[in-house]
């Protein structure tokens, strides 16, 4: 790791004040994805500034009309174990319960996974298949339009992420195919039916672009909602992702597969 | 028997330190004035270093020395050697390529290091080491061993044309031909058996200091074997006479192999503290580990198997490339040869095999021995083409391997091994009734209607243990002898000390050894301490690998506890008026069987330290040491049995049940078995399912960190069924064979068989990922739909 200056900010302005005086900063949130980084000496931010002392960035509040608000600085584990969250989007939950080990669920946040948008993190999934809101120091923003390509998001230089609002669905389920060595997603689907009756498919782990839809799939569930409606919808294999640990041709695969469990799960 | 003694469940004495962090690595240790070392390696797979500017690191906060391979080779350092001589068939020796422990010329592998940065702080060696500017001429790369031997393919050493190293061979070619002119099936498949990277919990390390007054060096470091290292380092790298350096081997965490070697990090250590006049510390970082420990395996080979018309075996031919690396590394020529080719044989008397080596450099990180070393190779060979030919011929597969079972000893193979002992049906029999292989048809049937398809495998391995009496390997081209030494000390006040060559490493030595104490004289094994891992301190040992801590170190232990205890009778005898023939040892007392008249062993052993009162002409003092030379290899075996369970869907394999029956002989303490059974067992698993050492063409090692590095974590195992047949062994004095790697060795194979089976698809590659089983699975579907 390369020296860098350390700050403890107590507020989101502070924070943002931090981070637009340098150009080299950068937020630390859990840490998860920064700090390996920085030990590998990928990264070598002048200035570190810690989101995990500002109170606002905290808590996980039901929202009016029967959503749920996570501050970005809520932990994997905060998520996992939240009665809100649970009674409200279960799907979610059991989300969040499967990302990486223990010590990485109580480390990680939600603003540092979305922030971060690796294409294998199960988040965005949840983000877009949930029609999420993502608010910053200086806006909001639609999911759809937040996740913009592989670890690329529509965040300026010097906006924070500082909480998700997710509406509650009529249903949703989350089916997950874990990378066998990273544990991250190889193909996640994420499958849902929204209160307008709405319905959304979203792919993490095996878009070449990141998170994407699947339109198919969301008309042919909107009319019929039951696995065997996704089980001919076939992704083309020249948009996927393609490594060591599977093809594009097998995550193509993959993707049919998990959106059949993920609508079979979500009843 | 007492509670401690040999058979007993004693819980691992080294696990207090371990499980509370209070154990005592080479990272733990420091020296004041220490500095640290950061390496300058390779970004490339086979480059020219055309120059080294060391001066903007020079310059910068904390830096002591950048030092080069020039530097190292001026000042003496020899080369790094591979210890075992291994001549071709046409009588060549093995062609050594010259392996500098700083490269000034040529970098062969991604990871090689050219230079040195010694400085304060960790941190500021790094921050230097990143300065050096190295000026490389990028070479062509190659990485694939067959490959290596084509022509036009890039050379990596001079002395060894079309980078080969050597072609070797074993058996008597003629007979095997002649079997095969006559058989009346013959099966051959291609086998490939995948490259791993090690992976011991705790990373390489080195500290070393070099006191100038006395011209005398200390080296703390990862070492599975520190005499060994002593010797080497002092009688080929001219680092130090062996008087002037002691190595100290500390708590170790792990080696399965990759720490038996001395790696260029250490000799550096060395000679940059006597270059800089101050302690230089190295600690590997998980990126080094993975590029510059001696990986694993890496074989290709073609096999045959020939029958006659009852199905019995009558010939064997294997052709095998394997993979050495860039360099020859310090036992890498044995592996694929007397550690692999005379393991061909199996379980099975198979009358005639012949076998051809041929290894080969390539850009890659070294190969040398990993748990099992040379045996995983072979059992997977063997016990893949005994499953394949079964099914060919329609035969089930446990009664197509017992027919052909060896069943009386000492059995001679046609491949050197001279088995001593064994009942492979037993261990046959006891796995099969484990795994209730007989209703297997029932379960498959149940797992369908799940949408799962269920498949069953097995592997019947034999090894090689104990590894080794000193002249066979001798006259094999070892140039080492492998035998093993122990001293026994007993205090004044009874307490015991035992010194041993053997080390441990996870193995729980420390546990082990003492209960042959406890057993001996019925003491508690608190009494007891064990001591290793010092040159200082043991008078000499060959260190521990192949399993032969027990049979050959624990034989070391149990000769010279032989002398004690008859010293010690002596002296009771003359303390207790008796005559020696009446004296036994029981509970901690020496008695005069027969009578009510006893000597605690605390007495006795104060006794012998007063010297008050002693036999005529005795010495006084209790304390011998034994040197241990085994007549013959051990030979561990048994059945693994493996039933899996496959989501066609995705190609993800599931291990549902895993029952291993083994013969290890003679059993000192059963949970410590079992949990090297585990851990062994769960090794192999890996190498079926989830671990490959990665390389692309242009020799970048892509799989260099557990993102992509696929280890086994518990989950990926089941519960295991453990079992246990006895053969005693009749070459050492307790009757063991071992157990550190059989489970390394015999389990790939039950695997692979088990996948192959439930998918009907025997084309199959480890590791079997999902994606892998899914492309077979859809390959064999057509065939299937045909039938
Ligand atoms: C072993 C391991 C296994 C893992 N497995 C999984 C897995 O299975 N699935 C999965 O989805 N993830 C996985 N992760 C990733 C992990 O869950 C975290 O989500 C991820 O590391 C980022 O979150 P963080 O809070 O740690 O962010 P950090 O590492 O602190 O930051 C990541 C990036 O986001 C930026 N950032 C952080 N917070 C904000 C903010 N509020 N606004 C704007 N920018 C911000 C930082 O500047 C940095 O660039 C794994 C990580 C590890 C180490």
């Amino acid at each position: 790791m390369y020296e860098t200056n350390y700050h403890r900010p107590k507020t989101v302005a502070d924070a943002a004040a931090l981070l637009a005086k340098s150009d080299e900063a950068k937020l630390l949130a859990g840490g998860q994805t920064l700090i390996p980084t920085m030990k590998q000496r990928l990264a070598a931010p002048s200035d570190v500034i810690d989101l995990r002392h500002i109170d606002d960035l905290k808590g996980i509040t039901e929202t009016g009309g029967g959503g749920v608000r996570i501050g970005a600085a809520v932990t994997h584990a905060e998520v996992a174990g939240s009665e809100t969250v649970r009674r409200l989007i279960p799907a979610l939950a059991s989300l969040a319960g499967e990302i990486g080990d223990p010590h990485v669920r109580h480390m990680g946040t939600i603003g540092g996974s979305i922030a971060n948008n690796d294409p294998a993190a199960d988040y965005p999934g949840a983000l877009v298949g949930l029609n999420a809101t993502v608010t910053t120091n200086k806006r909001e923003l639609s999911a759809d339009d937040f996740f913009t390509g592989l670890f690329e998001t529509a965040l300026e230089p010097d906006e924070i992420v500082t909480a998700v609002t997710f509406p509650a669905p009529e249903k949703a389920a989350y089916a997950k195919y874990p990378n066998p060595a990273s544990r991250y997603s190889m193909t996640g689907v994420f499958a849902a039916k929204l209160a307008d009756g709405s319905v959304r498919v979203a792919v993490t782990g095996a878009g070449e672009d990141g998170v994407f839809r699947v339109a198919e799939m969301e008309q042919a569930l909107s009319s019929n909602w039951s696995p065997d409606a996704v089980a001919g919808v076939k992704v083309s294999s020249g948009d996927m992702l393609s490594d060591i640990h599977g093809s594009a041709d097998y995550r193509a695969n993959l993707v049919t597969v998990m959106a059949k469990r993920a609508v079979a799960a979500a009843g | 028997m007492g509670v401690d003694g040999i058979g007993a469940r004693v819980k691992r004495k080294e696990d207090r330190r371990f499980i509370t962090g209070k154990g005592k690595y080479t990272d733990d240790m420091t020296v004041p004035g220490m500095g640290y070392a950061a390496f300058v390696r390779s970004p490339h797979a086979h480059a020219k270093v055309k120059s080294i500017d060391a001066s903007a690191a020079l310059d910068m906060p904390g830096v002591e020395a950048v030092l080069t391979g020039d530097q190292l080779v001026g000042d003496g350092v020899g080369n790094l050697i591979c210890g075992w001589m291994i001549h071709s068939k046409d009588g060549t020796p093995m062609k050594m390529g010259a392996w500098r422990a700083l490269e000034p010329e040529i970098v062969r592998f991604v990871g090689q290091a050219v230079a040195v940065v010694v400085a304060d702080t960790l941190a500021q060696a790094r921050d230097a080491a990143e300065a050096v500017v190295v000026d490389y001429e990028e070479l062509p790369a190659v990485v694939d061993a067959v490959a290596a031997m084509e022509p036009g393919a890039p050379q990596l050493h001079p002395e060894a044309e079309n980078n080969l190293i050597y072609d070797w061979e074993i058996g008597d070619e003629a007979a095997v031909n002649a079997a095969f002119d006559s058989a009346r099936h013959v099966t051959s498949m291609e086998i490939s058996n995948n490259r791993l990277v090690p992976n011991a919990m705790e990373p390489r390390a080195a500290l070393a200091d070099y006191d100038e007054a006395e011209e005398h060096y200390t080296l703390w470091t990862t070492s599975q074997n520190p005499h060994v290292a002593r010797l080497v380092l002092s009688a080929f790298y001219n680092i130090a006479p062996e008087h002037k350096l002691r190595v100290i081997a500390p708590d170790v965490g792990g080696g399965f192999g990759s720490k038996i070697y001395i790696y260029p990090e250490e000799m550096v250590c060395l000679w940059a503290s006597k270059r800089t006049g101050r302690p230089v510390k190295w600690v590997a970082d998980r990126t080094e580990a993975f590029l510059t420990d001696a990986h694993g395996r890496d074989h290709k080979s073609h096999a045959e198997i020939a029958l006659d018309e009852n199905n019995k075996i009558t010939a064997l031919r294997v052709k095998t490339v394997a993979n050495l690396g860039a360099y020859m590394s310090l036992f890498s020529s044995s592996v694929p040869t007397y550690l692999y080719a005379t393991l061909l044989s199996g379980q099975y008397d198979i009358p005639a095999i012949h076998c051809n080596v041929k290894t080969v450099y390539t850009n890659t990180t070294p190969v040398d021995a990993y748990r099992g070393a040379g045996r995983p190779e072979a059992t997977f060979l063997v016990e893949r083409i005994m499953e394949t030919t079964a099914r060919e011929i329609g035969m089930d597969p446990a009664e197509f391997r017992r027919k052909n079972f060896i069943t009386e000893f000492p059995h001679q193979t046609p491949v050197i091994m001279c088995y001593d002992s064994g009942d492979y049906n037993a261990s046959l029999d006891a796995a099969m009734k484990a795994a209730d292989y007989a209703n297997f048809g029932a379960r498959k049937a149940e797992a369908a209607s799940r949408g799962k398809l269920r498949g069953i495998g097995m592997s019947c391995y034999i090894e090689a243990c104990g590894i080794a009496p000193s002249q066979a390997v001798g006259s094999l081209g070892a140039g080492v002898g492998l035998w093993e030494s122990a001293e026994v000390r007993v205090n004044p006040v009874g307490t015991i000390e035992v010194l041993t060559g053997s080390h441990s490493h996870g193995q729980g030595h420390e546990t082990t050894f003492a209960q042959l104490v406890a057993d001996r004289f019925g003491v508690g094994t608190d009494t007891v301490q064990i001591v290793h891992g010092d040159t200082d301190k043991v008078q000499f040992g060959m260190g521990t690998y192949g399993s032969r801590s027990g049979a050959v170190g624990m034989s070391a232990i149990v000769k010279a506890l032989d002398k004690v205890e008859a010293k010690a009778k002596k002296l009771a005898a003359h303390l207790m008026e008796a005559s020696e023939g009446d004296i036994v040892v029981e509970g901690g007392e020496f008695k005069v069987a027969g009578t009510d008249k006893s000597t605690p062993f605390f007495q006795l052993a104060l006794a012998a330290y007063t010297a008050h009162n002693m036999p005529e002409g005795m010495e006084p003092g209790l304390k011998e040491g034994a040197f241990y030379d085994p007549t013959n290899f051990t030979f561990p075996a048994g059945t693994y049995i493996c039933e899996v369970e496959i989501d066609p869907d995705t190609g993800k394999t599931e291990v549902v049940n895993f029952v291993a029956a083994d013969d290890f002989g003679k059993i000192i303490n059963p949970m410590i078995v079992e949990g090297q059974v585990h851990g062994g067992l769960t090794q192999g698993i890996g190498q079926a399912l989830l671990e490959n050492a990665a390389y692309d063409e242009s020799g970048q090692l892509v799989t260099a960190s557990y993102m992509d590095y696929c280890m086994p974590r518990a989950d990926d195992v089941p519960s295991f069924n453990l079992m246990t047949t006895e053969t005693l062994c009749p070459g050492n004095p307790l009757g063991m064979k071992g157990c550190g790697e059989a489970g390394a060795i015999g389990s790939p194979p039950a695997v692979i068989n088990a996948i192959t089976d439930a998918i009907g698809n025997n084309d199959l590659e480890m590791p079997a990922t999902p994606e892998r089983v899914w492309r077979a699975l859809a390959a064999a579907r057509p065939a299937q739909a045909a039938e």
